[in-house]
């Protein structure tokens, strides 16, 4: 995609080096079978090795750790990158980098940070995050899984998580739970789950319709018996999870300018190469509205997304920002993903074109990591001071 | 080894291009660079190379202006160990003049393996390889699609039209590499940080009189617009009918 | 009025196309610099100064011959140093090589052995007082750039099939000459030569060119294409870079930006979407025909005629019909 506003020139050269190596990545290895595992509902897990030896696990933690050390537009460069791949390969980075790496990163022992994360940058432990309940989306608040800690210092945990990313896949599951019977928030704690728990089982959901290469479960947990060291001692409250969540978001805000990107792309070539009524599409007054104004929201996109990273690095960025970013650009992105479809015409609906797999896929990240009313009702409160959510 | 590998900077040829006005440039505005194709072969096959012997040392240089820094560093961020510009305000066209450069680097250097790119993609000259080697006095292999190093002697196989060479030639040599030599790895995240702590020296090129310049540079004719002449086996009779009667060609 | 100087480049015995054009480029450069000489050099396994009067054919006056057994393959060093040997004492106001694999190897090493500038590739040239001015095609044939080479002598590779070598017979004297190193010196040393099987046309050489790329949806269906190429006769197999990374047919087929570039008369593309990457190596064919089932695929916008269709049902149909039409003469 042309740069149209130059934005190659408020990133420095290694940012882009980083955004042009996992571009590589994904051309080589991820856009050959991506539409393939799509329609068969099946996650590339051949592909894990490459994005650990690439670097993306966890790629803004520190390098005493394993990772990369890279700063916050970097990582968002990344996910952009990934997610111009497909949404499904990003949410298995942004899992386990923001939702699995991080909160041992923020929450855990010394002891805890050295025996994951390394061989979490590697990909040898690959982790989930379960915080989202069957009854408890939009209110994590509201869960019922509850840890109960036992006299010898132990934890009994027993309750189910729903729309987990990786479930299946991971070694580990960061847990939220709250305990020992305070069914307020604040009693809210991480644990570390060792998938192969007894009494901990992971089932792939399905039936999906978004994001099928994506491996998305339902943990069940009943009598799980965990050690005192899984307990993420740092943990404490909600905002601990929805710390983890910001993080989240944030890659999240610069994944979905990448699907944009390869809608738009996409958009634009055929364009200029499909011919009706003698000339080609991209001539006609209502094609090249479309793609005006896919241009625009893709630019404001970015521009959005990268003084935010600006202002991470420098610690001074919010919640709220970070509700803006994820707001806006799931809005736009799904927007352009449809527009670019429909810009396709019958060819559109065909798994040899990404657009329709970005569109089905986007209508996840609209939904997830907070849906796009939980945001609105986020900022509405930032700049009213008044709580619209009940 | 001690290998050196010559890269150079060059636009994406999946670029349209145009004339910049002076009319001896491509025009630069919303050109994406990167390292020439064969150049990050043979880039690659260095890292390789050192990475079978589990030691050894891969040197990259580049001459041009401050920008090529970039593709120096690129290389660094897969694998190169030390990387040298050699500073110039342009890229000649003469093929000698950079040879002389180079030569005038490399000739120290102390290097059991050289290695260049066939040709620019950009440029499309195919001279500097073989004329470094020559100002060198060392044995040189051209436009090699395998390359095997054993007890000092590199074997390589070269193909010609409809044939192919094995040819043999004792280290230190010259060698350019072709299709059939490995594809250039993408740079991990780790090997991005990492370039930046390398050493990259900045010298001035001692490029000499140039004999060949740049007169102008224009777009080739457009081929006139060609015709979907039917669809199916049907409108084979059809296509025939006009390579024969109007192409000339059958 | 000057010499000029003209590398008849042979192989196996036997003078290649290339040394025709030479020759008939060094022939043109003499006339218009006043009617100088044209001296070719010839070397080859013992025996090859039978070929030299095939040289007197296209203008050459005097033939240089040089017979070595190590030179039954071409050894870089042995034929630098005397090409270069004999260039350095024959005064020429030009050396003439082709850009074929073995010209764009030796011609650069001349070159830097003279201590004199080359022009690499050119598709024409033309004297301009003491500098020759040619075009050489460049950013993968997208720009063509005009080169002013200034000095004596003017070292150029002449693109293989940019010029037409054309007659101008006499008879070529012949001079014996020695190799002007000890060929036993030499470092770089040919220990095999492979043939490419059988009678097979090179890409390089060949008059039509079908070529194949994904849309033959596998390696064996490449076999449709090689009919093809049979049916005409006098065409040679390629194919795009898609397929040769996928191992159906070898590098040394490729045509592309970073492959072969080829202008036969007739292109045949089957099955090829026409990425730019290929059409750089095929874009100066003089007649381009493309068969592909999407009508929107870039491929068209190069080719001269068009088919819309399956390649593996067209393939045949359109190599019984080239058959039948070559078959009526």
């Amino acid at each position: 995609m042309q740069d149209f506003f130059d934005i190659d020139s408020a990133l420095s050269e290694e940012e882009r080096a980083v955004r042009d190596s996992v571009r590589q990545f994904v051309d080589e290895r991820v856009l050959p079978v991506i539409g393939s595992c799509y329609v068969e509902g099946r996650f590339p897990r051949e592909i894990i090795p490459g994005l650990a030896e690439l670097g993306v696990f966890g790629a803004n933690l520190p390098e005493e750790y394993g990772c990369a050390g890279l700063n916050n537009v970097a990582y968002g460069l990344i996910m952009q990158e990934l997610e111009r791949g497909d949404s499904g390969i990003r949410s298995f980075a942004s899992v386990q980098g923001a939702l699995a790496m991080y909160p041992i990163f923020a929450f855990g022992s010394e002891e805890q940070k050295k025996q994951y994360l390394p061989k979490m940058a590697t990909g040898e432990i690959i982790g989930c995050f379960g915080l989202t309940e069957p009854d408890f989306g939009s209110n994590p608040s509201g869960m019922i899984t509850m840890a109960k800690e036992q006299p010898d210092g132990t934890w009994l945990l027993n309750g189910a998580k729903m729309w987990i990313t990786n479930g299946s896949t991971a070694k580990i599951a960061i847990v939220w739970a709250k305990t020992n019977g305070d069914k307020s928030d604040k009693s809210i704690r991480g644990f570390i789950v060792p998938t192969d728990t007894k009494g901990f089982t992971a089932k792939d959901q399905k039936g999906k319709l978004s994001l099928r290469a994506s491996d998305t479960s339902e943990l069940v947990m009943q009598d799980v018996h965990l050690p005192a060291t899984a307990l993420l001692p740092n943990s404490g409250g909600l905002k601990s999870p929805l710390m983890c969540l910001t993080q989240a978001r944030y890659g999240i805000s610069w994944g979905v300018i990448g699907a944009a990107m390869a809608c738009y792309e996409e958009a634009l070539a055929y364009a200029t190469n499909r011919v009706m009524f003698g000339k080609a599409i991209g001539g006609f007054q209502l094609q090249q509205q479309r793609l005006a104004q896919m241009l625009t929201e893709i630019v404001k996109a970015q521009l959005v997304s990268l003084h935010l990273g600006r202002l991470k690095d420098q610690g001074t960025f919010t919640p709220q920002q970070v509700s803006f970013a994820k707001r806006n650009n799931c809005d736009i992105a799904t927007d352009i993903a449809r527009e670019a479809r429909r810009l396709l015409g019958a060819n559109g609906i065909l798994a040899e074109y990404a657009s329709m797999r970005h569109m089905s896929n986007l209508e996840s990240v609209y939904t997830y990591e907070g849906t796009h009313d939980i945001h609105t009702l986020i900022l509405g409160q930032a700049v009213t001071g008044l709580n619209a959510f009940n | 080894m001690k290998i050196a590998v010559c890269i150079k900077r060059v636009p994406d040829m999946e670029t349209r291009f145009r004339i910049a006005a002076s009319g001896t440039a491509v025009d630069e505005a919303g050109l994406k660079y990167d390292m020439s194709d064969f150049d990050g072969y043979a880039v690659e096959t260095a890292l390789q190379l050192n990475e079978k012997e589990g030691k050894g040392e891969t040197v990259v240089i580049s001459l041009g202006p401050d920008v090529v820094q970039e593709q120096l560093r690129k290389a660094l961020s897969m694998g190169a160990e030390r990387a040298v510009q050699l500073k110039a305000e342009r890229v000649p066209v003469d093929g000698l003049a950079i040879a002389r450069a180079l030569a005038a680097e490399l000739r120290d250097g102390g290097y059991d393996l050289i290695l260049f790119g066939r040709q620019a993609v950009d440029s499309a000259n195919a001279t500097v390889g073989p004329m470094t080697a020559t100002l060198l006095d060392l044995p040189c292999a051209t436009a090699v699609s395998t390359l095997d190093i054993a007890g000092g002697r590199a074997t390589v196989r070269r193909d010609l039209e409809g044939a192919a060479e094995i040819v043999e030639l004792p280290l230190p040599a010259v060698i350019t590499v072709d299709e059939g030599m490995p594809r250039a790895r993408y740079p991990s995240l780790k090997g991005i940080m990492a370039a930046k702590k390398k050493p990259l020296e900045v010298k001035p090129a001692q490029l000499g009189e140039e004999h060949l310049t740049l007169e102008k540079m224009e777009l080739p004719p457009e081929r006139a617009a060609g015709r979907i002449v039917g669809e199916g086996p049907g409108a084979v009779s059809e296509l025939v009918r006009l390579l024969h009667t109007e192409a000339k060609v059958l | 009025m000057a010499n000029v100087f003209a590398m008849a480049e042979s192989r196996g015995g036997a003078l290649r196309r290339v040394a025709f054009e030479a020759v008939s480029a060094a022939r043109a450069i003499a006339d218009a610099s006043g009617g100088g000489e044209v001296h070719a050099l010839l070397a080859g396994a013992p025996g090859i100064a039978a070929l030299a009067p095939e040289l007197g054919k296209y203008g050459a006056d005097l033939v240089v011959v040089v017979e070595h057994a190590v030179l039954a393959n071409a050894s870089p060093e042995v034929l630098a140093a005397t090409a270069a040997a004999r260039i350095r004492t024959g005064g020429y106001r030009a050396a003439v090589f082709s850009t074929s694999a073995q010209g764009r190897d030796l011609a650069p090493r001349v070159a830097a052995q003279l201590g004199v500038s080359m022009a690499a590739d050119v598709t024409s040239f033309e004297l301009a007082g003491d500098a020759m001015v040619v075009k050489h095609p460049s950013y993968a044939g997208k720009v063509i750039a005009t080169l002013r080479l200034a000095g004596s002598p003017a070292v150029l590779t002449l693109r293989p099939g940019a010029r037409a070598a054309v007659e101008a017979p006499r008879a070529a004297r012949v001079e014996s000459a020695q190799p002007a190193i000890d060929p036993a010196s030499a470092r770089v040393v040919v220990k095999e030569m492979i043939a490419g099987g059988g009678a097979k046309l090179d890409i390089g050489d060949a008059p039509v060119i079908v070529s194949g790329g994904r849309g033959l949806k596998s390696a064996e269906n490449f076999k449709l294409v090689e009919d093809l190429a049979a049916a005409f006769g006098n065409a040679a197999v390629g194919a795009t870079r898609a397929v040769t990374d996928d191992g159906w047919r070898p590098h040394s087929d490729q045509i592309g930006q970073t492959g072969r570039q080829v202008s036969p008369d007739l292109y045949v593309a089957c099955g090829i979407s026409g990425a730019i990457q290929h059409i750089a190596g095929m874009r100066n064919s003089r007649t381009i025909v493309a068969i592909n089932k999407d009508k929107d695929a870039p491929i068209f916008k190069v080719a001269d005629y068009g088919i819309v269709g399956d390649v593996l049902e067209i393939l045949p149909v359109l190599t019984a019909a080239v058959k039948q039409a070559r078959s009526q003469g």
